[in-house]
This record gives C-alpha cells, sequence and structure tokens, in this order.
C-alpha cells in the first residue's frame, strides 16, 4: 500500500493549488489516469488531422487551402506538445504510438465521423474545435505542471481554429440555397458529436470522481458540455442556421435545455463501430509503418554525427 | 512493432524578444543537433514567438530531488537579513 502520509501530503498539495511536477511524489493511479487522458489527448489531435486532411486537395480557394494547411499542422503540434508532456511520466513516445496502434489507448471518438462536404470543415472548426476549447480552457488550471503549460499553449492557438470554422459556416449559410443548406447539413452531421465529446453524464463516469478530487478534471462533463451549448445556440441562430434539436429551448436562468443525447450510439462509437473508426487507424498504421525506414536512417545517421 | 527509435528528447527554450530570459516551452525528438533546431523551431516558434532558441538533451540535465527540498533549501530559511524589509530605517527616512 502506498504511504498514507505520502497521499495526505499530496492531497494537500492539491487542494492548496499547488502543481504537481514528473519529479514530485503522486498516487500510482493519479499516474494511469494521467497518462491515459494525456495520451488519448495528443492522439485525438493527431487522428483529427485526417478528416480534414480529406479536403485538403480539394479546398474551394487558395486562401482556404492555406488555412487548413496551418491548421491541420497546428493539431499536428498540439499532439507533439502533448505527447512531451505525457513522457514526463516515465511512457516513451514509441509505448504511446503502440497503444494506440493496439487499441489499447483511445482517441476523441468525434474522428470516427466522416466529413463528406466542403461545409464539414466549417463544422468541425466551429463546433469540435470549439467544443474542444471548453474542455482545454477548463484544463489550463489542471493539477499536473506539464499537462496545465501545454494546455496554455494549446488554447493561445485553438481560437484561429474555431474562426475559421464559423466563417466558413457564415459565408456558406448566407450563400446559394445549396450552400445553406450544406452548411445545415454538416451542422446537423456534427451537432450531435460534438456533444458527446464531452462524455457521458457525470452519474455514469467512471473517471469523474477521482479526476476531481485529483485537480485533474475541474468541472463536470455535463457542465462543460452546458457551456458549449449555451455558447454555440446564438451562433447558429446569428448565422440564421437551424438548431438540429427540436426540443432546444431558453430556459430562465439563461441557460439552454436540450434532448437527451442518444448514448447507445456514443458507446457503440467508443467500442469501435462508428462509420469511420477502422478507417482511421488503419491510415495510422501505415503511416507510422511507412515512416519506419526514415526513423532507422534518421538514427544511425544521428548516431554518427552526435 | 518497432524498438524505441524516436530518438533522444530535447528540451526547447525559447527568448521571445532580446533582452528577455530564455523560458522552457516543451521538448522534442530529434536524432541530431541540426534536426531538433529544425524541429523546435516548427513546433515552438510558428507564430514568431521567438528570436533565439536553445536546446539541451534530456539526459545532460542535472536536476534537483523534490524528495531532499527540505534539507536542501533550508539554508536560505533562517536568513531574514538577506531581505531589504529586514532592517529597521530611521523615522521621516526616504529614497531608500
Amino acid at each position: 500500500m502506498e504511504d498514507q502520509n505520502k497521499m495526505e501530503e499530496f492531497q494537500a498539495k492539491i487542494d492548496a493549488g499547488i502543481k504537481i511536477e514528473p519529479k514530485d511524489w503522486m498516487p500510482e493511479k493519479y499516474r494511469q489516469t494521467l497518462v491515459r487522458q494525456m495520451s488519448q489527448h495528443a492522439h485525438s489531435e493527431v487522428i483529427g488531422m485526417q478528416p480534414e486532411g480529406n479536403w485538403l486537395t480539394r479546398a474551394p480557394s487558395l486562401r482556404a487551402k492555406k488555412i487548413l494547411m496551418a491548421k491541420i499542422q497546428d493539431e499536428g503540434g498540439h499532439g507533439l506538445y502533448l505527447y512531451c508532456a505525457a513522457e514526463t511520466l516515465g511512457v516513451s513516445r514509441d509505448k504511446f504510438i503502440e497503444w494506440l496502434h493496439e487499441g489499447k489507448a483511445k482517441y476523441a471518438s468525434v474522428f470516427n465521423y466522416p466529413s463528406p462536404t466542403w461545409a464539414d470543415m466549417g463544422a468541425i472548426g466551429w463546433l469540435v474545435d470549439g467544443a474542444a476549447i471548453v474542455n482545454q480552457v477548463s484544463l489550463q488550471r489542471t493539477s499536473y505542471g506539464p499537462y496545465s503549460r501545454a494546455m496554455v499553449k494549446i488554447c493561445k492557438e485553438e481560437s484561429f481554429h474555431q474562426r475559421q470554422g464559423y466563417e466558413i459556416m457564415a459565408n456558406l449559410a448566407k450563400g446559394t440555397k445549396e450552400q445553406k443548406e450544406m452548411a445545415q447539413g454538416a451542422l446537423n452531421r456534427w451537432w450531435w458529436p460534438s456533444l458527446m465529446m464531452f462524455g457521458p453524464h457525470d452519474s455514469d463516469s467512471a473517471n469523474t470522481k477521482d479526476s476531481m478530487t485529483w485537480g485533474i478534471k475541474l468541472e463536470t462533463n455535463d457542465d462543460l458540455r452546458q457551456q458549449f451549448i449555451d455558447k454555440t445556440i446564438p451562433q447558429i441562430e446569428l448565422i440564421g442556421l437551424k438548431i438540429p434539436d427540436e426540443k432546444a429551448e431558453l430556459q430562465e436562468n439563461g441557460s439552454y435545455k436540450t434532448s437527451e443525447i442518444d448514448w447507445d450510439e456514443f458507446w457503440n462509437v467508443i467500442k469501435g463501430n462508428g462509420p469511420c473508426n477502422a478507417q482511421r487507424l488503419k491510415h495510422h498504421i501505415k503511416a507510422h509503418e511507412e515512416g519506419a525506414w526514415v526513423r532507422e536512417a534518421a538514427l544511425a545517421y544521428g548516431a554518427k554525427n552526435n | 512493432m518497432s524498438k524505441d527509435n524516436q530518438g533522444p528528447i530535447w528540451e526547447v527554450f525559447v527568448q521571445s524578444k532580446p533582452g528577455k530570459p530564455f523560458r522552457h516551452v516543451g521538448a522534442v525528438h530529434a536524432y541530431d543537433k541540426e534536426m531538433a533546431m529544425e524541429n523546435a523551431r516548427d513546433l515552438y516558434t510558428r507564430r514568431s514567438e521567438g528570436t533565439a532558441i536553445w536546446l539541451v538533451k534530456a539526459d545532460d540535465i542535472v536536476a534537483s530531488q523534490p524528495e531532499d527540498n527540505g534539507a536542501f533549501f533550508d539554508p536560505a530559511n533562517d536568513k531574514a537579513y538577506r531581505h531589504p524589509t529586514f532592517y529597521v530605517m530611521p523615522e521621516g527616512a526616504k529614497n531608500i
């Protein structure tokens, strides 16, 4: 059993808002929770490049293409910030990738949905990055120092992602009838998956209690989801699109009440049965394996020169 | 699955502009100095965050151990006379 005194000292630090740094003593379960959460977060950034990569060669203008390239590069960068932060917990980069490929580590389920139209690039930036921002702003205060610092950097960069997405949607929404329909279609496709990004209800979330006690999470799934809903619905209305939820209504407290999420779909996609689960992972494995010779050559070159 | 072949970790320090201290911003993997420098530039200065970069191989860093903190930093705790507030100034003294 872990030393009770150390445990109490650890909790006292958390409660006093003192960050935990890599060499500090920490309960094994705290370390494991961070390894799981941070690697999942890193994998999500990297896998998230795929639905957007789908439109890179078909972006409607040079401006749009440059923006999309910059956004995808940022996502890769965010993945690297997070892998570096996660590696401070004593797990190597290769191990994280191995666990992803073996299906032991997950990534955000939202990236298992396809991006069939250009409007999906708008909806992803606006809604998926928008939901990620709500979560990440909260995580800037997380108790593990390296994770917190990575979140601060990421939040500085995410705002451009959401704004470029909303700009795409706003332009389509004031375009031709077909363009407006395309925007509405993408909103309809991404609305529910975005709400699902915050995870199950607090009552069904296995990890919430420990994570909150240890200051890894500062706000619950349901609270963060509600913040996102309340920010986003007025943005939907502003550009003249329809909320993809007929029961959504503004309550007296200024917050929106929405329909229940289809949790069967949520668990089904998590279990690997979403529209693109197999394709996303297969593509990552292929890219990693095809890059093996580069790593081997670079390793030999580095050994010779250092 | 391949062996651990992502290359060594290099810690990255960026100076935001001349005159400012170098700040630790994160790390990169790279196989040699040149690649480490290019990776650090691409990863940590995409938005003109810096005018200079320092790289240190993570293995070369010597760090204090948190479990020794009490004894290690103890000599600083009982020397209040190292702080200006320790001293009593005469009533009415100005600009000191």
